[in-house]
């Protein structure tokens, strides 16, 4: 019989090919850019819009690798470290929370019946819409901003965690007390370690609004931050500094995803069996 | 040994709103008893294993634990084994086996350290050796086949010596050779331990080969215009002469 080509879906990459291909749009994209730019560069010189790599390289070593004139710091670095403590501190905060009333309202049914119901309301509220608010009551500050990133994220947060806290099989919980363990035992041993997982996917998945959030509060009011830097060279039309900028933060953004998702499956390794 | 582990049910109904399903339902089990519960599905076993884990009360009636009403809610006097979700998936094998004695012995940290976590884990490297488990105690149950994962929650419910062990069809998800080999594993904890065991089944051969006490739900009383006016009931309460296997 003659051989047939098979069905497209049967067709696999090897893992050469699956590297490449993965690769191919980032090529294009580098690639595109390239040409848009020279193009615009053989009209106008000067231009502004799409910087050639050479300007990208020179607006980099300004910022990362030369101190500022006025200040004489590196202001790449100082914008970093601002940014990351402001997202570090509203993570923590809201994981904080998350853990705290995300175990109890999912376990305890007294609890849940006295806090779900807010909770579900103050998630309601649009955060932004409250940054005023903030302002006014914590000042333009560091605080503000921790606190609107947490604001952002954590009902999110507490609502997962409830959630995956109700999923926990009636069987695990009956089992635990005919072992004979208290509520407090019963979360230590057993809701927390299965919760554990979750929570940092949640955290994963709250990275993206954390980062809108916080580069809302620094373009609003801000001396240094990375949101802060890209808003002020708005103003001056400075591409060659905003696209490196924007380029950094999403790097940022990878590894900090990349380092939750290989914490999670260095000390949860049952979950890599359950599935 | 004193003699422990009988139950008494009394008059025991359970209704939900609409629908009774369970009345009139007595029954009583001598310490060292082997009661398997066989019935249609919906007849009602899996509530009134329910009602003796205290995760339901009886609308009326009460059940008697030698002798003292049954605490509202379920404790170290009650083993169980369910078919679904029977040990805990983030915790080693002997960890799962340990899990008891930790609860007992620290309180506050549901963990117990040196001297008397390596007593513990003696125990239960001994009873993991009981039930076969000897060579898979640093696995995590999802390594395990199905049958291993009951010998675990077997060896699980056992290490705190339950007066009463609770079976919710424990070896209905498994292939008929395992279930084979987990009947003469139960059938030879029983002996040794002389607890009373309580086990929830469709399998009425299963039951016939296990138990000294054949009990069966069924509905006596059917209303056709109102389905759920009565409940199931103890229809048939068979004996089995076993007695080779007369626990001591």
């Amino acid at each position: 019989m003659r051989m047939r080509a098979k069905r497209l879906i049967n067709y696999r990459p090897s893992h050469a090919a699956t590297m490449m291909l993965g690769a191919i749009p980032f090529l294009l994209a580098i690639g595109g850019y390239e040409l848009a730019s020279t193009l615009r560069h053989i009209d106008n010189a000067n231009d502004k819009l799409l910087p050639s790599f050479t300007a990208l390289g020179a607006a980099i070593n300004r910022m990362a690798f030369t101190p500022d004139m006025r200040t004489g710091e590196y202001l790449l670095w100082v914008d970093t470290l601002a940014s990351l403590r402001r997202l570090a501190l509203g993570l923590f905060a809201a994981t904080a929370l998350a853990l705290g009333l995300g175990v109890t309202t999912g376990l305890i049914p007294y609890l849940r019946a006295g806090l779900s119901p807010a909770i579900a309301i103050i998630s309601m509220i649009p955060p932004m819409a409250v940054l005023p608010i903030l302002f006014i009551s914590f000042g333009l500050g560091e605080l503000s901003k921790v606190v609107l990133i947490t604001l952002g994220v954590a009902p999110y947060m507490i609502r997962d965690l409830t959630l995956r806290v109700g999923e926990i099989p009636q069987e695990l919980l009956v089992k635990a007390q005919t072992l004979g363990a208290s509520t407090w035992q019963i979360v230590l041993r057993i809701v927390l370690p299965l919760v554990l997982p979750r929570l940092l996917d949640a955290v994963r998945l709250s990275l993206g609004p954390a980062w809108l959030f916080l580069i809302s509060a620094e373009a609003i009011a801000a001396t240094d931050g990375l949101g802060f830097r890209i808003f002020l060279m708005r103003r001056y039309l400075a591409m060659d500094v905003i696209l490196p900028y924007v380029a950094w933060i999403t790097l940022l953004a990878f590894a900090m995803d990349l380092a939750l998702r290989k914490t999670a499956s260095r000390l949860f390794p049952w979950t890599l069996l359950a599935s | 040994m004193t003699k422990a582990g009988a139950l008494t049910v009394r008059n025991v109904w359970m209704e939900y709103p609409g629908q009774m399903v369970l009345e009139r339902v007595n029954l009583a089990l001598e310490p060292g008893a082997f009661c398997a519960l066989v019935g249609a599905s919906g007849c009602g076993k899996t509530t009134f294993l329910r009602m003796l884990l205290s995760i339901e009360r009886p609308t009326k009636g009460s059940i008697l634990l030698d002798g003292e009403p049954l605490p509202p809610e379920p404790h170290a006097d009650r083993g169980v084994v369910f078919q679904r979700y029977a040990v805990f998936p983030h915790l080693r094998v002997i960890d799962n086996v340990v899990l008891g004695l930790d609860f007992s012995g620290a309180p506050l940290t549901g963990r117990l350290h040196g001297v008397r976590r390596r007593a513990a884990r003696e125990t239960a490297e001994a009873l993991l050796a009981a039930v076969g488990l000897a060579a898979a105690r640093e696995k995590y149950p999802a390594q395990l086949s199905g049958g291993m994962q009951q010998r675990l929650a077997l060896a699980q419910a056992l290490m705190l010596k339950p007066r009463l062990l609770l079976l919710d069809e424990p070896f209905g998800a498994l292939d008929p050779g395992t279930k084979a080999s987990m009947h003469m594993l139960l059938k030879q904890l029983w002996r040794e331990r002389g607890m009373t065991v309580v086990m929830v089944t469709h399998d009425l051969s299963e039951a016939f080969s296990l138990a000294t006490r054949v009990v069966a739900f069924d509905r006596v009383r059917v209303d056709p215009q109102a389905p759920g006016a009565f409940g199931a009931t103890v229809s048939f309460d068979i004996k089995v002469h076993r007695p080779q296997n007369q626990a001591s």
